[in-house]
């Protein structure tokens, strides 16, 4: 920058005036000005970059989840291997097996038996199953039933086991892929919509794994967090913000709540560990002690959420409600409480969505586990979506890397409609006073 | 009556109670001109009524359900066969485990004998002698309460200073929970950790400069020898949270600074909330876009340039999380470049400067203390953050600063070290909580300041 008293140089002819000095330097330091304004612009275009590659990689590896390729055969339930009495005790597997032979009778060898049967799922025989106990008079037919494939088959239908390479650098080898071909030929290979992956619980076979289980667990745990956070979050900002008298007492709840919302979330998990498990004896992988180090975690923010919510009240309120005669409590309950009921909605809206996506914490108590069944209830053992996530990020099958994308994109869709809640919350609500 | 019954019934009693209690300020009130005698409404008689009911009943309540489990227990066991109760406290344990799982009707791990079956009888037996024993003096207890609430209902009962007395004291309990919340961290990390330095002193552990918390289990086993040396864990932390620093305060900053000084406000209506989402992804979503996308293509761009980048570098998961942190570091420098008096840009405006020339010598030195108490709530953030490195960061740990290798930090430590079965006595297990403690220590000392530095620049505006 020019400095205005900067003297001319020694033996310039005439004295130079202010105003050029300053002219001269206006050209650099416009443009220094256009630079610094580029630099903010570009700031902010490389996080929406990031913000949209993120999610356009997490769409295009995941949106092919929703759907499941399914193979047709034609079954012949025999009816000398089906009780009809004990439907469960029969060989489902071995009809399916039997039938896959029969598609291709020019397969012998034991070897290559095998991994003819590889081609449909080991949910095959489940479904063939339902199918019998739902259509009993079917039995001794010939029944044709969709049943699902393989993940190996659903991935080379998709597209994502190539066909041109040499078949020792994919999955499936020739021979596999010659058959599917054949499958496809005679129009026995379909996609349909998955909806196992928004029914099933998790599964080490990715053409069986869903993510009701998660999100069972996820919704048992977010009850207990929102039953215990809210209310204890709002009263606790009720007595800071209204009664709480100014003192060190007070002072080290302030500063221990704002610490608190900055501790890392881990560091909670340690605590739920240590205390809850260990110490008082709860139940491991229990939404309920999920829902406990949640509601630690959460509470500040709530805290601090609705204390904001109760500033914005106006002074005028209280004191009108006092003059009239009410006491203190009846001044809050009645009259300062609903009208900041809104904000501490939205507040308590934010904590649990940052609950959902929590998953640092409930690694340590153990709700990490692989859980197949579907969560009843609080103590039985669960997961949550985004350790569902985690867990199959984890596994090397690449059918799952899809399911993960796609359990990434039900719980962004979660966590969108609980913002977009909240927002909406606050625009309807919200006063000027 | 089960627990669950019991308390539902406990709250039908308190609904009674406080029907009884209305009626009966009415009714005392009655002979003297009418319920305006009453010191109170009569709301807050049968309020009363009930919290007189409920009160005690739920103290009793739950401290029977938090002993019961260990007395009957205790009781179980001592009547025991003398062979059983002979065994090592660790193998009795198990015997109780599996004499519990019994009970619950779960799978049992040992075989079952009679002794066995005969100690879950027994549980049964006891566990419905305590239930019934509950049962009854719950009851009794409440409704002997109601009773004398309702005899002590006179007009003159001053009923809505005690109920508010009852309601402050709930409120005062529930903004403590904050403060029971920090003392017990504090307590069980350190009570662990006090464990780990036991065995391993607190010296080895703050320089050592090696790393492999695998024990041996048995002697003569290769490759375990079990280090304990911190230094290359936090080495790798410090380096993690380092580049995602370079990465979030300089775009943050920037961000914020276009959108409070230049940006229009339709720019800023729409840039403002899309830049918010990025603080509301769930971290495993980046562990998993790290671990995935960037990764990859940082591996890749390596190999174009010839270098060797490992498959888990620093580099990947500094910069997934680098990205995380833009939107906290971008709210909070908005904050308080927002805080700053429009006084003090029109004073410079006033001398000729230009608005770039506004923001770096007036604005930003004006808002330096809280942008630098941002920036260590951002480190913090960064130091605490666990799902992208563990999912983006590898596990050996590697005494170096080089960001194209593999380095470990303390929370990955955290989780690997805990995820699993755990036996609570090994040096490896409690290892995690002395980095835990460790981890809460620094984080503490960062926010600490980072809270007292914004409140004071704050208070210098206001």
């Amino acid at each position: 920058m020019n400095k205005p008293e900067s003297k001319p140089k020694t033996g310039a002819p005439a004295p130079v005036r202010t105003m050029d000095i300053v002219n001269k330097g206006l050209a650099r330091r416009y443009r220094r000005e256009r630079r610094f304004k580029a630099i903010g612009l570009i700031a902010i275009i490389a996080s929406l970059t990031f913000l949209s590659v993120l999610f356009i990689s997490i769409g295009s590896k995941g949106y092919t989840a929703f759907e499941q390729t399914m193979i047709q055969l034609d079954v012949h339930l025999d009816s000398e291997k089906i009780d009809k009495d004990n439907l469960a005790v029969a060989n489902y597997l071995g009809m399916v097996r039997t039938a896959l032979k029969k598609s291709f009778p020019e397969v012998t060898t034991r070897r290559d038996k095998r991994k003819l049967y590889r081609l449909v799922s080991t949910g095959a025989s489940y479904d063939l199953q339902d199918f019998v106990e739902k259509n009993r008079h079917e039995i001794g037919n010939t029944i044709s039933i969709w049943v699902p494939a393989d993940d190996d088959v659903d991935m080379l239908i998709k597209g994502h086991i190539r066909r041109d390479v040499p078949q020792d650098q994919r999955r499936m080898n020739d021979m596999q892929v010659s058959w599917v071909e054949h499958l496809e030929d005679q129009d026995r290979i379909k996609t349909q919509f998955n909806t196992t992956f928004f029914t099933g619980g998790d599964s080490r076979e990715p053409e069986l794994a869903g993510i009701w289980g998660a999100a069972c667990g996820s919704f048992y745990t977010l009850v207990v967090t929102l039953a215990l956070s809210f209310p204890i979050g709002v009263a606790a900002a009720v007595y800071l913000e209204e009664f709480a008298p100014t003192n060190k007492w007070t002072d080290i709840i302030e500063v221990n709540i704002n610490n608190l919302a900055a501790v890392p979330s881990i560091v909670f998990g340690l605590l739920g560990l240590a205390v809850f498990l260990n110490f008082f004896g709860l139940p491991r992988s229990a939404p309920l002690v999920g829902g406990l180090v949640l509601t630690l975690m959460t509470l500040p923010t709530i805290i601090i959420a609705s204390r904001a919510a109760l500033k914005s009240v106006p002074p005028s309120i209280r004191e009108a409600a006092l003059g009239v005669g009410a006491s203190k409590t009846q001044m809050v309950t009645h009259h300062v409480l609903p009208l900041a009921l809104p904000g501490m909605l939205t507040g308590t809206i934010i904590g649990m969505a940052q609950a959902l996506g929590e998953t640092a914490p409930l690694l340590m108590i153990g709700m990490v586990a692989f859980i197949v069944d579907i969560p009843g209830g609080f103590t039985d053992p669960s997961t949550v979506l985004p350790v569902q996530i985690f867990l199959w990020a984890d596994s090397p099958e690449r059918a799952f890397l899809e399911k993960t994308s796609a359990a990434i994109m039900v719980l962004l869709a979660f966590l969108v409609t609980m913002n977009a809640l909240a927002i909406f919350l606050r625009k309807k609500f919200e006063r000027r006073w | 009556m089960s627990p669950t019954q019991l308390l539902i019934a406990l709250l039908m009693l308190a609904a009674g109670g406080f029907y009884l209690g209305r009626k009966q300020a009415f009714f005392v009130s009655s002979s003297r001109g009418g319920p305006k005698v009453l010191h109170s409404r009569p709301v807050y008689y049968g309020s009363l009524t009930a919290l007189w009911c409920a009160v005690p009943a739920l103290i009793v309540f739950s401290f029977w359900l938090a002993f019961e489990t260990s007395v009957i227990t205790s009781i179980m066991v001592s009547g025991l066969p003398e062979t059983l109760q002979q065994l090592p406290a660790d193998r009795l344990n198990l015997v109780v485990n599996d004499i519990r799982n019994l009970v619950s009707g779960n799978i049992v791990g040992g075989e079952i004998n009679s002794a066995i079956q005969a100690a879950a009888d027994h549980y049964k037996s006891l566990r419905a002698t305590s239930h019934a024993a509950l049962t009854v003096i719950i009851l009794a207890l409440a409704i002997v309460a109601i009773l004398w609430g309702r005899r002590i209902i006179t007009p003159e009962l001053r009923a809505r200073n005690h109920v508010e007395t009852v309601i402050r004291i709930l409120l005062i309990a529930c903004s403590t929970i904050a403060i029971f919340t920090t003392i017990g961290i504090v307590l069980s990390v350190l009570y662990e950790a006090i464990r780990f330095f036991k065995v391993i002193p607190l010296h080895e552990f703050l320089l050592g400069l090696e790393w492999s918390p695998q024990m041996a289990i048995r002697a003569d086993q290769v490759g375990s020898s079990g280090a304990f040396g911190a230094v290359p864990v936090f080495l790798g932390t410090m380096l993690i949270s380092f580049i995602a620093m370079c990465v979030a305060v300089p775009i943050g900053l920037m961000s914020a600074i276009y959108l409070s000084e230049f940006a229009n406000k339709t720019f800023r209506n729409i840039a403002k909330p899309l830049l918010e989402i990025l603080a509301g992804i769930p971290t495993v979503v980046y562990g998993f876009f790290a671990a995935l996308v960037v990764a990859p293509a940082i591996r890749g761009a390596g190999a174009c340039l010839g270098l060797d980048v490992s498959s888990e570098s620093a580099l990947a998961a500094g910069l997934v999380m680098g990205i995380m942190i833009i939107p906290f570091v971008s709210s909070l420098s908005d904050d308080v470049i927002n805080a700053v008096p429009q006084s003090m840009r029109d004073g410079a405006y006033g001398l000729g400067s230009t608005q770039s020339e506004t923001i770096t010598r007036v604005v930003l030195p004006a808002a330096l203390p809280g942008i630098v108490g941002g920036v260590l709530l951002a480190v913090s953030r960064a130091i605490g953050e666990t799902m992208i490195v563990v999912m983006a960061a590898g596990l050996s740990a590697n005494l170096t600063v080089n960001p194209l290798k593999t380095v470990t930090t303390v929370t990955v430590q955290i989780v690997t070290l805990l995820v699993g079965d755990q036996e609570f006595d090994s040096p490896k297990t409690l290892a995690a909580f002395a980095l835990g403690l460790m981890l809460f220590i620094i984080t503490l000392i960062l926010n600490v300041i980072a809270l007292v530095v914004v409140r004071k620049y704050r208070e210098q505006y206001e």
